[in-house]
């Protein structure tokens, strides 16, 4: 096997991609596992999306656009839910389907004025292979913000991803807590959409999260572990991509999902039962 | 008014509250105050506004019109997490993942996050709390378990836990005994009494179950409508007559070993 693509400098870039964009999209993906809302990804990713093509219909940063986007739409989530009287979900739903409609209306508006949907579609699907030294300096500095917050936070988080209820109970901030979650997933989203790519980011938002889950009763652990497979579907899809010429963003996908499929098959938590019989939780991690 | 209402011992002063959610009215102008080291029962049928009262205490329901102050301070959007630390909170028996990652004696360190305050680490003596807080509901030999894996009763006793390692000067208990077996509440009632015994917390006690009022009640609040309908000393207040009334219901009672035990007649 002839390695030494890997000494190319876009090669390196696509690793450092994946090393950083997995921390930063598993970190945030334990809260979105844990809270239960793993649509938030999805909703967040459309308006990353949706932002970076207006970004691209108007003339300006693709990315610049896609923040704006997807930061507002993590604003707006919260305080719909709370003043509109809603279920969180149904806030998600009502802004993802907004997105996906903006996302289309300036796509149909590039159309109009003949811009090459080029850019676009790459925003999609992503292109990893193809990332620049300045996404991945930013890649680095959103996962270096969104672990340093998870380490300084972590008592509130951890309260808040029990029982927001509870959390306000004991006197955290709860609402804030919960409001720094959203804006750091929106952020997580929007750098990683050159990368991984809009349809696809949700799934490695969710799949080394969800394995995490199924392996460990602590919450450390959790993290380090969604970070763990979150790095190794990177890896592992890159190669795959290289060596079978196939989209490294839908390889990733895979290897996350395979991941995923392997912990349920392995998870000690379905063995409930025979813990229960013999009050022995040490076989879990 | 924060020494005024401490002079005369006075922790919770609520004064003509409204509360509605869209076109509810959950609560329709209800005063109330609750003196230091009282136990004070809150019944009523369902949809009366007892758990809409309890929250007014610790902030978490919203007034519309009225004012509340709790342990000298009126409660607004700058006290409000002040107060939450000083005042427990037991809620209802929750649905909890079984699979949720975090352990008995981490919910029950959840209690004292709020005193800590931002950017702190619990200490040795936070630690020292959470197991005697974990010894006094009996729940120490279960510190290492999975929080969803405990049983109802058991959850329940871990909330108490985790509201006294709060080290509060009031506790408010929101139906902690429904959903639970008979075992299991008695036991709860038991741990709550003990609770009031040993320690004199100021204590607001909300339950539908008339058998599951503790019976170191004194005082007994009775809520129909959204509107305190009476209130007054259990023995007073826990007639036959009265209570069918509150329910819209017959009700009977008995005595049992020395204790009132209440009966749907018909």
């Amino acid at each position: 096997m002839d390695l030494s693509i890997f000494g190319y400098s876009f090669m390196q870039n696509a690793i450092l991609a994946a090393v950083l964009g997995g921390v930063a999209c598993a970190t945030v993906g334990v809260f979105v596992v844990l809270m239960g809302m793993s649509f938030i990804g999805v909703c967040l990713a459309h308006a990353a999306f949706a932002g970076a093509v207006f970004g691209v219909l108007m003339g300006f940063n693709p990315l610049l656009g896609a923040f704006i986007f997807s930061l507002a739409t993590a604003a707006i989530i919260g305080p719909l839910a709370s003043k509109g009287e809603l279920n969180l979900d149904t806030s998600i739903g009502v802004l993802f389907s907004l997105m996906l409609g903006l996302a289309f209306l300036f796509i149909g508006l590039m159309a109009i004025k003949s811009n090459p949907l080029s850019d676009v579609y790459s925003l999609l699907w992503g292109s990893i292979l193809t990332v620049s030294r300045t996404n991945v300096i930013l890649l680095g500095i959103v996962a270096a913000i969104v672990v340093g917050l998870v380490i300084l936070f972590y008592k509130e988080i951890r309260a808040v991803v029990f029982n927001r209820d509870i959390a306000l109970a004991v006197g955290i901030p709860a609402g804030l807590i919960v409001y720094g979650i959203l804006f750091l997933t929106g952020s997580t989203i929007t750098v990683s959409l050159s990368p991984i790519g809009g349809l696809l980011i949700f799934s490695l938002i969710i799949n080394p999260a969800a394995a995490a889950y199924q392996l460990t009763y602590n919450l450390k652990i959790m993290f380090l572990l969604s970070a763990v497979f979150a790095i190794v579907s990177g890896l592992i899809g890159l190669l795959v991509s290289y060596l079978f010429n196939v989209p490294t963003g839908a390889t990733i996908v895979v290897t996350s999902s395979l991941i995923f499929g392997l912990a349920v098959l392995f998870s000690p938590k379905r063995k409930i039962k025979r813990w229960q019989v013999t009050d022995e939780p040490s076989r879990v991690l | 008014m924060r020494a005024l209402l401490e002079a005369d011992n006075t922790v919770v002063k609520i004064e003509n509250a409204v509360v509605s959610y869209r076109e509810d009215v959950a609560l329709r102008g209800v005063s109330l105050e609750v003196k230091r080291g009282e136990f004070v029962g809150v019944i009523g049928p369902n949809g009366a506004g007892k758990t809409t009262l309890i929250t007014l205490v610790n902030g978490l329901g919203k007034l519309v019109q009225g004012r509340v102050s709790v342990l000298g301070h009126s409660i607004c959007k700058g006290s409000i997490n002040g107060i939450r630390k000083r005042v427990g909170y037991v809620a209802q028996l929750q649905n909890i993942d079984p699979r949720m990652p975090i352990s008995v004696e981490e919910v029950v360190m959840l209690g004292r996050y709020g005193q800590l305050g931002l950017f702190r680490r619990p200490h040795r003596t936070d630690q020292i709390i959470v197991a005697q807080m974990l010894e006094l509901v009996g729940m120490s030999h279960l510190a290492k378990r999975p929080i969803g894996h405990l049983s109802g009763g058991e959850q329940q006793r871990v909330a108490i836990a985790r509201a006294l390692a709060q080290e509060p000067e009031m506790l408010l208990l929101d139906e902690p005994t429904a959903s639970l077996d008979w075992k299991a509440q008695k036991e709860i009632l038991e741990l709550v009494k003990k609770i009031h015994e040993t320690q004199n917390l100021t204590t607001m006690f909300v339950t539908h179950d008339l058998n599951a009022l503790p019976d170191v009640c004194d005082r007994v609040v009775l809520m129909k409508g959204g509107r305190i309908w009476q209130q007054g000393k259990p023995e007073e207040m826990l007639e036959q007559d009265i209570l069918s009334q509150l329910y819209d219901a017959p009700i009977t009672t008995r005595e049992h070993e020395g204790k009132k035990i209440f009966l749907k007649a018909g």
